[in-house]
């Protein structure tokens, strides 16, 4: 009976190495927002404890609105790659090899091998005729260019949720004379649910993250979180920065608790 | 997954309100990132009631590349000097003439007849300032008024030197360390520079932009880098010192220019003409803590910008500095190279 | 009468046209925005470079040429272009590495949220991508917090005794590595995750039960069940850390180029496009190349076992 008190889940170890990739990921981060409490405008010399900083980016309108504005886009195209790469990924697994199925594999992925700064400079002239055909220069432009690179991202979790994912309940949800959609929404999604998640959430960061796409894509006074900041790097960075990701990080925080609790009522 | 469809529907939302605000009365400024200060746009807001939007980019060819693609919508752009007569040539600058008005008396001599804009018919100064050596004299006392510092570093400040990753502000100080001409495809020249980078490179701790952060806190102890950088240092630790390479050093000037697609000529030019007031220029100044070109603005600067060292060149000095001009394409093909034998 | 063979034609016939229908989205999109650019800059990789950047209209190879050969700029000799060869090597090299060390890192973490309750393990997934809410550049000068000489790190090992001298990691290859772990790692966590997620332990149990060890299970039964995730978070790791741009910009003190850095340097300051796309398509095609390989072989391997 040795057997019964042993669990078959674990393994020796991954714990540990599970709780050091914790502290990895947060140790950076603490620091980051110990030092948005800093009295002095240096990010390495601690002068003292302030809430200075989280004034003067509060005063600070350019920066909000890029703040908000990283946010929006964010959204927008992390929730359009992610419904595109769900469908996608749908079409694209098990399923018996058919014509084209390699290249649609290759095709939705390539976002991801095009060096960001070839995607930049290509989307800028082309982009730029668009501008000028239609008038039209709101974020709209931003906001596709996101979503194509983020496609990839959002696609391969999904991919890999799906693929060997038992189709016979879905098969049995059909025998039941379940119409298709009835049996992808009750049956399908939620089994995909966690790929889904995964791969929004990626899709997300990928987004905030974008550097050089955007630098070269936005129009008058669209300035992003990152591109300000890469105008800020060659001269100063202070602890305001550190202010604005503080403040970020205790929205995302709210929100995980909000979500938190939403899923233990399903539950 | 109904979060998520409020979410999307809010973004959305959201999309639709922002983008789109472009009144009578608007300008749009393009210019480097953190380099304009709030509180001249909201004074030149308020006196001539327009709403101004301040988009920044950090490099010279960014800029040129966006706006030479068109459909960008800007008003006014602040390139470098050695950029003016290329964005010339490419006729993308309204010859705005800003030396016919009110305010150009007030333009410091110095800075009418350059090289890059003779007569001023198209830009108006924005700040100046000069690539040079800041030096923590508690870890090298000896003479810094030399490119020596980075190019033959003494051993004290071996593995603690820090150089701008500017291709072109590192090759004019190596070129003139060997007595060349800025621009020189003198092969001799160029592979005594060639090889003296990549002796020096390895005692180099870093080519970055961070000096203001780690110079006053030890990290680097000699740099090769922007005079107001090095000033904001020494602010925060008056051990740091300042040193004009006497073998020759580049200056730099940004300027303000119109874009001939511009729509919103008028207040652009308004907006020009109201940076060439000493009030304003000096506003400009102390936000970004470089020296402008304008008479009379030293008055209305913060006292420490005043008598900095590093904001005015000694006369001793004046000689060895130079404008960092556009070389001919086949020459900085040559020097692209150079710059990645260096860097591979 | 239609035969029996001839419905099952028609029925897959109307599978495979709503697998396209299903897939069109996504593949317009990345039309629009990234396969059109990328024709476009395949015209560009053959035009002639424009005197201040951008391209001119006149067919030239010199671009493809410069990839890999040089011509000296003091003798003249025609040779390999070894800057570009030395840049190339130590990106890959360096890419190689984080994926390895993501995945170290990433599996145990990823098994360790997928046997969490149910409830509870999006919660965990949130939690790893929240350090990723803040942006790159953010997170880069955080990471140099931790590994510069006077940080956390440092001072932990001299507080620990393991060394009396801090270390000098700041601006060396190691920063880079360090900094591409940390920010790839969720990359390799994520889709990991989704396929551990549906891992089914009465598999595991089956195995113990047939007597094998831990590792063998480990070995025979949840790697090969798992390897659609490694695939995804292999990928998904190693071409973005090919191209990684602003981590050795900021913490490898900007003095060695990789790929990205170089391909930058010739749309910025170096001024010669048509090198830029070339080298980009070359990159390209490269990454290319090996993702197939390596697809293809994950999925005889994960065959063989499965």
């Amino acid at each position: 009976m040795a057997r019964a008190r042993f669990d078959v889940r674990s393994q020796p170890g991954f714990g540990t190495i599970a709780l050091f990739t914790f502290v990895v990921l947060y140790l950076p981060i603490i620091t980051l927002v110990a030092y948005a409490f800093n009295a002095s405008e240096s990010l390495t010399a601690w002068g003292g404890f302030s809430l200075h900083w989280f004034g003067e980016a509060a005063r600070n309108t350019a920066v909000q609105d890029a703040a908000w504005r990283s946010l929006v886009i964010a959204l927008s195209a992390a929730s359009v790659a992610t419904v595109a790469a769900t469908m996608a990924a749908i079409a694209t697994t098990r399923t018996a090899p058919y014509r084209g199925l390699g290249f649609k594999y290759a095709f939705i992925n390539l976002p991801l091998m095009v060096p960001e700064i070839v995607t930049a400079v290509a989307l800028l002239i082309v982009f730029a005729r668009v501008k000028v055909w239609t008038g039209y220069s709101g974020l709209g432009y931003l906001i596709l260019a996101h979503t194509a690179f983020c496609i990839p991202f959002a696609y391969l979790p999904i991919r890999a949720r799906l693929e060997g994912m038992d189709e016979a309940l879905e098969r049995a949800a059909a025998d039941l004379y379940a119409p298709p959609w009835q049996v992808f929404r009750r049956v399908t999604l939620p089994l995909l649910r966690p790929g889904i998640i995964a791969g929004f959430m990626l899709a997300f960061v990928i987004s905030l993250d974008d550097v050089v796409i955007s630098e070269f894509v936005k129009s008058g006074g669209q300035d992003t979180l990152p591109t300000y900041m890469l105008g800020q790097m060659r001269r100063e960075i202070t602890p305001e920065v550190n202010a604005i990701a503080a403040a970020f990080l205790a929205l995302s925080v709210v929100l995980v608790t909000i979500f938190f609790f939403i899923n233990r009522k399903k539950t | 997954m109904n979060w998520k469809l409020t979410a999307v529907a809010s973004a959305m939302a959201i999309v639709a309100s922002v983008g789109g605000a472009s009144a009578a009365g608007s300008l749009n400024i393009y210019n480097w990132g953190d380099y304009t200060s709030p509180e001249l746009i909201k004074k030149f807001e308020q006196k001539y009631d327009v709403k101004v939007t301040v988009t920044d980019y950090d490099s010279n060819d960014t800029a040129l590349a966006k706006v030479r693609a068109g459909g960008h919508g800007f008003d006014i752009v602040v390139p470098s000097a050695n950029y003016v007569p290329i964005w010339v040539k490419e006729g993308l600058l309204l010859e705005a003439r800003p030396d016919q008005m009110s305010n150009f008396k007030n333009v410091d001599e110095r800075w009418v007849n350059v090289p890059w804009d003779p007569g001023r018919h198209y830009s108006v100064p924005w700040q100046w300032g000069l690539t040079g050596i800041g030096v923590n004299k508690k870890v090298y006392g000896g003479d810094i008024n030399t490119s020596a510092i980075f190019l033959d570093p003494p051993k004290e400040l071996v593995g603690k030197i820090n150089v701008a990753p500017e291709m072109n502000d590192v090759l004019f100080a190596t070129i003139k360390y060997f007595g060349g001409n800025w621009c020189t495809s003198d092969k001799e020249v160029l592979k005594k520079v060639r090889d003296k980078l990549v002796e020096a490179k390895p005692k180099w701790l870093a080519m970055d932009y961070s000096v203001t952060e780690k110079l006053p806190a030890g990290d680097y102890a000699g740099v090769y880098y922007w005079n107001g950088a090095i000033m904001r240092s020494r602010l925060k630790n008056p051990d740091i010192a300042f040193g004009y390479p006497k073998e020759g050093f580049p200056f730099f000037m940004d300027s303000v220019t119109i874009l001939k697609d511009a729509k919103n000529v008028e207040n652009a030019k308004l907006f020009m003409n109201f940076i060439m007031e000493p009030e304003n220029a000096a506003l400009i100044s102390s936000f970004a803590k470089y020296a402008n070109g304008i008479k009379g603005s030293a008055e209305f600067l913060p006292p420490e910008m005043k008598t900095a060292p590093e904001l005015s060149v000694p006369a001793q000095f004046e000689k060895a500095g130079e404008f960092l001009t556009a070389c001919p394409p086949e020459v900085s093909q040559l020097y692209t190279r150079i710059w990645t034998d260096v860097n591979k | 009468m239609a035969s029996a063979a001839d419905v099952a034609r028609q029925e897959e016939g109307r599978k495979i046209r709503s697998r396209w229908l299903l897939s069109a989205p996504a593949l317009v999109i990345v039309f629009i925005a990234a396969i059109g650019p990328l024709l476009v800059m395949l015209a560009y990789s053959f035009m002639t470079k424009g005197d201040y950047g951008d391209v001119k209209p006149a067919f030239s190879l010199d671009g493809w040429f410069s990839v890999l050969f040089q011509r000296d700029m003091f003798d003249d000799t025609l040779s390999l272009a070894d800057a570009h060869l030395s840049i190339v090597w130590r990106s890959v090299r360096l890419s190689v590495i984080t994926t390895f060390a993501t995945l170290v890192l990433g599996f145990p973490t990823a098994y360790f949220i997928a046997t969490r309750p149910r409830n509870t393990r999006e919660v965990w997934v949130f939690l790893v991508t929240i350090p990723f809410w803040t942006n790159l550049l953010i997170r880069t000068f955080a990471m140099q917090q931790v590994i510069r000489n006077e940080g956390i790190l440092n001072s932990l090992l001299i507080w620990l005794g393991i060394i009396r001298e801090p270390l000098q990691i700041m601006y060396t290859d190691w920063a880079i590595l360090f900094g591409m772990v940390y920010v790839y790692l969720p990359l390799m966590v994520l889709p990991l995750y989704a396929s551990l997620e549906k891992l089914d332990f009465r598999l595991i149990e089956a195995g113990y039960d047939l007597y094998a060890g831990r590792l063998a299970v480990l070995r025979r039964i949840i790697l090969p069940l798992v390897k659609p995730g490694i695939v995804a978070g292999s990928i998904l790791v190693f071409i973005p850390s090919l191209g990684a741009y602003v981590i050795p910009r900021v913490l490898g003190g900007g003095k060695n180029l990789m790929l990205g850095n170089l391909i930058e340097l010739q749309f910025g300051s170096g001024r010669n496009w048509p090198l830029g796309a070339a080298l980009s398509i070359t990159l390209m095609v490269l990454v290319m190349v090996a993702m197939l390989f390596y697809v293809r072989n994950a999925a005889r391997s994960g065959g063989g076992h499965g």
